[in-house]
C-alpha cells in the first residue's frame, strides 16, 4: 500500500499535514507532499485514509 | 441603503442582503436544494445562486466558463478604475490563469503553514489582551468587544500597518463588503480614503522599508522585474480585506454557537483535544464567505441558460450543508471526523490565508473558553448578523461566568 498527492490537484487546504503529520507535511507554499516513499503499513494506513476522506479537493491516492 | 423589493420566491429572485437570507439563509439554501437546484435572479444585474456541492464544485474548477475578476457581487459590474482581467483590482483572488498563479505564488510563502505558526505566540496574547481588558464584567459583547479585534491586530502587523488603525480597517471592509447595493456614485467616494490610507502606507514603506508583507510586495522581483504599482496595491487591499471579517465572522460564529449550545461547550472544555475537529466543523457548519464569478459567454450551465456577465454567486456555505455531499449536513457534530468542507474555497482560488485563519480561529476559542468556562446569550439584547457574502455576528452580547 502507497499514499501519494496529485499535486495537480492539491491546492494547499492543508488537511492532510494536519490529519496525519506522520505522513505529509508541506513545501514552502503550503501544499502536501508525501513523507518519504509513502509506503504504509497498518499502523499507518488508517490515518492516511482518513486524510484522504477530509481532503476537499480528492488529491489523495491510495494504491492497492 | 437603498429601499428594496422584499424576496417572495428565492428560486427567482434570490437577493443576498434580503432580511430573511440574512438572519437565517440556511433553511432558504435547503428549499432551493431540493427544488432548483441553481437559483436565479435578475438583481445586480442577473445572477445565478448553485446551491448542491457538486455544481459548486463544478463551477469553482472550471475557469474556462467562468472568471474571476468581479468576485463581490454589486450593483457596479465594472467600475470604470479598476485593473482590467486577467489581474483584476485584487489579484490573486480578482484574476485568472495564467495570471492568477504567478501573483499566487508570491503570497503563498507568507501564508505556509511554517511561517503562520510562528505566529501563535502573539495572536495568544493578543486574545489574552482584549479578554484582560473585560475583566471584572458579567456581560460582554464577544463580537464587538473580542472577536471583531483578532484578526485586524494579526493582519497590521503582517502588512506593517499601524496596529491602532484597526477602526478604519472594519470601515474598509464595511464600505467594500456590505454596502453593494449603493449606487456607484456614492460608493465611488466612499472608496477614496481606502485608496488615500494604502498611498500613505506605501509612501511610508517606500521610506523605510522593513521586514512585512508590504516591503516584499514592493521590492519583490518576478522575472527581473518589480511588481507594476496596482498589483502591490491590489493584494494589499486583497490581504486586508479578505483576512478581517471573514476570520472575525468565524470566531463569532463558533463563539455564538458556543454560548447556545451548552453540551458542545462543556466537551470541548473538558476535552481540549476536540478542538482540531471542533475548528473544521465550525468552519463546515458556518463558513463566512460566499465568492463571486462571472459567465465568460452565453452558455447553457447545469440546465440554466446564463448570459455573458452574469452573477454566479457560489455558495460555498450552502454546499457544507448539502446532504448529498455530508452525513447528517444539517447537524452540528463536533467531533466529525470526515469533513470534505469547502470553507475555503474549492480549485485554484483557495483561500490563501487558511492556515492563518485556522490558527486564529483556534487561538481566539481556546482563550476564551480557558477564561469563561461557561456562558450565554444575554437575552436582553439582540444578536445582529453581517450581510451580504461574509456572514457572521457582529454583536454578540453574553453574560459570563
Amino acid at each position: 500500500m502507497k499514499v501519494t498527492i496529485d499535486a495537480d490537484i492539491c491546492q494547499g487546504q492543508g488537511r492532510c499535514f494536519s490529519i496525519a503529520p506522520n505522513i505529509f507535511d508541506f513545501d514552502d507554499l503550503g501544499n502536501g507532499v508525501v513523507i518519504g516513499d509513502g509506503v504504509l503499513n497498518s499502523e499507518t494506513m488508517e490515518s492516511a485514509r482518513l486524510a484522504q476522506l477530509n481532503c476537499p479537493e480528492h488529491a489523495i491516492f491510495i494504491e492497492e | 441603503m437603498t429601499d428594496k423589493e422584499p424576496v417572495v420566491d428565492f428560486a427567482t429572485d434570490w437577493d443576498h442582503t434580503d432580511p430573511q437570507w440574512v438572519s437565517n439563509p440556511y433553511p432558504i439554501w435547503e428549499d432551493l436544494r431540493a427544488r432548483c437546484p441553481v437559483a436565479h435572479t435578475e438583481r445586480y444585474g442577473g445572477g445565478w445562486f448553485p446551491t448542491t456541492h457538486e455544481v459548486v464544485s463544478a463551477i469553482a474548477n472550471d475557469t474556462e466558463h467562468f472568471t474571476s475578476r468581479q468576485v463581490v457581487v454589486s450593483k457596479n459590474k465594472f467600475p470604470e478604475n479598476a485593473p482590467p482581467a486577467p489581474m483584476g483590482a485584487a489579484p490573486p483572488i480578482t484574476s485568472d490563469p495564467p495570471f492568477h498563479q504567478v501573483a499566487r505564488r508570491l503570497l503563498l510563502p507568507a501564508f505556509a503553514p511554517g511561517p503562520v505558526h510562528a505566529l501563535e505566540p502573539q495572536i495568544r496574547a493578543l486574545c489574552r489582551e482584549h479578554l484582560d481588558n473585560l475583566e471584572g464584567r458579567e456581560l460582554i459583547d464577544a463580537g464587538v468587544e473580542y472577536a471583531q479585534f483578532i484578526p485586524p491586530g494579526v493582519i497590521s502587523h503582517m502588512l506593517g500597518f499601524p496596529p491602532e488603525d484597526g477602526d478604519r480597517f472594519r470601515d474598509f471592509v464595511h464600505i467594500v463588503l456590505d454596502l453593494i447595493d449603493l449606487d456607484p456614485e456614492v460608493r465611488g467616494p466612499m472608496l477614496l480614503p481606502m485608496a488615500e490610507y494604502f498611498t500613505e502606507q506605501i509612501e511610508d514603506h517606500i521610506a523605510n522599508p522593513r521586514d512585512d508583507l508590504t516591503s516584499y510586495l514592493l521590492n519583490v522581483d518576478v522575472n527581473g522585474q518589480k511588481l507594476a504599482p496596482e498589483h502591490v496595491r491590489g493584494s494589499m487591499v486583497l490581504i486586508l480585506i479578505a483576512g478581517i471579517d471573514t476570520t472575525w465572522s468565524a470566531i463569532g460564529s463558533s463563539l455564538w454557537h458556543l454560548a447556545t449550545h451548552p453540551d458542545d461547550l462543556a466537551r470541548l472544555v473538558n476535552e481540549p483535544d476536540l478542538m482540531a475537529l471542533a475548528v473544521e466543523e465550525f468552519l463546515r457548519f458556518y463558513a463566512p464567505v460566499t465568492m463571486a464569478r462571472l459567465v465568460k459567454e452565453d452558455m447553457d450551465y447545469a440546465g440554466c441558460p446564463m448570459k455573458k456577465d452574469d452573477w454566479i454567486l457560489l455558495g460555498f456555505p450552502a454546499a457544507n450543508r448539502d446532504p448529498a455531499a455530508f452525513k447528517d449536513a444539517d447537524k452540528f457534530i463536533i467531533d466529525r471526523a470526515v469533513n470534505r468542507h469547502a470553507a475555503f474555497g474549492l480549485g485554484i482560488h483557495r483561500c490563501a490565508g487558511s492556515n492563518l485563519a485556522r490558527l486564529e480561529l483556534r487561538v481566539a476559542l481556546e482563550e476564551f473558553i480557558k477564561r469563561y468556562p461557561t456562558f450565554e446569550i444575554d437575552e436582553s439584547n439582540d444578536v445582529t448578523w453581517a450581510q451580504g457574502q461574509v456572514r457572521g455576528p457582529r454583536r454578540i452580547p453574553m453574560r459570563v461566568c
